[in-house]
């Protein structure tokens, strides 16, 4: 069974239909890319996956569980992190507290416990202090835990925020544009981290980017979005050589 | 000595002041909206304290703790069904509307059941106090009371806020509510609880103001709310040590400005400094400049 199964997905503004009739399967352990011009309906599409939009048609199923009309707290609880385009980190918090707010979920214990500092408070407390760590050191963030997150530089925003989503311990990661705004240098470092996160916690990965060569370089499967439809789906490399998809990209 | 007296004085009223900007500049910072029925909860609060230590021939203690409860249920009852509706609302106008509607709604029910009538509150707090110099400086019990809850209380605060997860929950809520959802916070969940955490407080508030100034009518918490307001702008809405400063710098100017001025311009020097800093720096004292995404 596909880890994400998407079949006739449509939602329209107004008179614009922004994404229309869009299917994908993704199975456990790919890396899946999602290009498109600008104003393809990319980052709609992560909106719908993610219930901040509702579609107007269509059933979006992850691992088997019918998650459409699911709203955006469930659907995380449900398994899927994602990334922002321009990256919302909580910035005047410590980069280990942006990773523990992304645990939060798993841990609990009650808001007296909490005021009170008892009960199960230290316990649970020290145990994501921990598991933060833990995750701080696969990205090589360890070093900064106390740093406030507007402090970081860009690439480490970038590593932090994708941290951030897999404390909430994802079946599925979205990532919009990771590599936007980045140096040859950081993408190539961001490259590294994408192959990490799948070696350490063999995630699954839907990422739309703009970037070619981190999209030929990483991307197992593709699928190509122009004016809210989808044009073209497959293998990276038979996709990225269709004439339609230069044509979409490079015009006539 | 006597100017040593009023200053403490004034820390102490500054101290109430600031437990009720506390209120204020948490439910701000984090739902980015103005409670301005929070003066009300205070006097809910006194008068609950107020009827059961009639009921129990003068037990207060158990008196604040039914009205720390009660206040919380009614700050919980009152986002639920006044704000949370109207948190999409197209204008922010909406909800702070409906805040001064809740605001009169409270003080018409309390007049209808207690009456126009100035009721005399009996201080929560029998302890006479301390003495020095040979009795030269005698600071009451409830101002020495009045200043240590409110220590208590900011230090309580700050730990709550940044050393658990629902404070940091409310913390990522304040930055971002999209961002902190789509991590699996629920937003609702943590505005209910600041609103639950601001109420209590106000109910401590409400003790501690009718202790030091005991008369008590709906409008008793009026007046102090829009203080712990100004208190709140003045240093810096949204932050918790700024509604502590702010507080304790309202106090202490009223006081020594009723003292050594005029007792009538007090309240008219008071609303000055909400003015001066308005036009001298708009973010308050611990305020931060928040730049608007482009």
């Amino acid at each position: 069974m596909a880890l994400l199964d998407v079949n006739n997905l449509s939602i329209s503004f107004g008179g614009l239909r922004a994404v229309d009739d869009f299917n994908i399967t993704i199975e456990k352990g790919e890396l899946y890319g999602l290009i498109g011009p600008n104003g393809a309906g990319k980052t709609t599409v992560f909106n719908l996956l993610t219930g901040v939009y509702k579609p107007n048609e269509g059933i979006i199923r992850l691992d088997g569980e019918d998650i459409t009309r699911k709203s955006t707290i469930e659907i995380n609880h449900s398994g899927i992190a994602r990334t922002f385009q321009n990256i919302r980190l909580f910035k005047q918090m410590p980069v280990i507290d942006n990773v523990k707010v992304g645990l939060a979920e798993r841990y609990k214990y009650s808001a007296l416990e909490g005021i009170l500092h008892l009960g199960k408070y230290r316990k649970i407390e020290k145990e994501m202090d921990e598991e933060a760590m833990r995750l701080l050191k696969v990205f090589d963030l360890d070093g900064e835990r106390d740093t406030l997150a507007a402090n970081l530089p860009y690439g480490k925003q970038r590593k932090l925020e994708i941290a951030r989503a897999m404390a909430t311990d994802p079946k599925l990661l979205l990532l919009d544009e990771p590599a936007a705004g980045m140096n040859p240098n950081e993408t190539g470092e961001l490259m590294d981290t994408i192959a990490l996160v799948r070696k350490e916690f063999g995630m699954t990965i839907l990422l739309i980017e703009h970037d070619m060569k981190l999209v030929s370089g990483i991307c197992e499967k593709l699928t190509v979005l122009n004016f809210g439809r989808v044009l073209c789906q497959g293998e990276t490399k038979e996709v990225l050589a269709n004439p339609e998809v230069i044509k979409a990209y490079l015009g006539e | 000595m006597s100017f040593l007296t009023y200053l403490i004085n004034g820390l102490s009223l500054g101290s109430i002041y600031a437990i009720i900007a506390l209120g204020y500049t948490m439910v701000y910072g984090i739902a980015k909206m103005l409670n301005f029925a929070h003066g009300d909860f205070i006097m809910v609060g006194c008068y609950i304290i107020f009827s059961v230590s009639a009921a129990l021939s003068g037990n207060s203690l158990v008196g604040i703790v039914i009205a720390v409860v009660l206040c919380t249920l009614l700050g919980i009852t009152t986002e639920f069904i006044a704000y949370r509706p109207l948190r999409g609302a197209a204008s922010p106008l909406a909800v702070l509307i409906t805040a001064i509607g809740v605001s009169y709604l409270l003080e018409n029910v309390a007049l209808l059941i207690f009456g126009a009538d100035i009721k005399s509150f009996t201080s929560v707090i029998k302890w006479e106090g301390l003495s020095f110099a040979g009795g030269e400086l005698k600071i009451q019990g409830v101002t020495v009371i009045t200043i240590l809850v409110s220590l208590v209380i900011l230090i309580a605060l700050q730990l709550f806020i940044n050393k658990t997860k629902q404070g940091q929950a409310m913390l990522a809520v304040a930055e971002d509510k999209g961002a902190a959802t789509l991590m699996g916070i629920n937003v609702n969940k943590t505005i209910m609880l600041t609103f639950a955490i601001g109420s209590a407080l106000a109910a401590i508030a409400g003790a501690l103001l009718c202790s030091a100034y005991p008369s008590l009518s709906p409008y008793t918490g009026a007046m102090p709310g829009i203080k712990a307001f100004v208190a709140a702008v003045l240093g810096g809405i949204g932050s918790v040590p700024g509604a502590m400063i702010g507080g304790l710098v309202l106090g202490i100017v009223e006081i020594l400005s009723k003292t050594y001025i005029s007792s009538q311009l007090s309240d008219a020097i008071v609303f000055g400094i909400l003015v001066v800093v308005l036009l001298v720096k708009p973010t308050g004292i611990l305020g931060k400049v928040i730049q608007e995404k482009v």
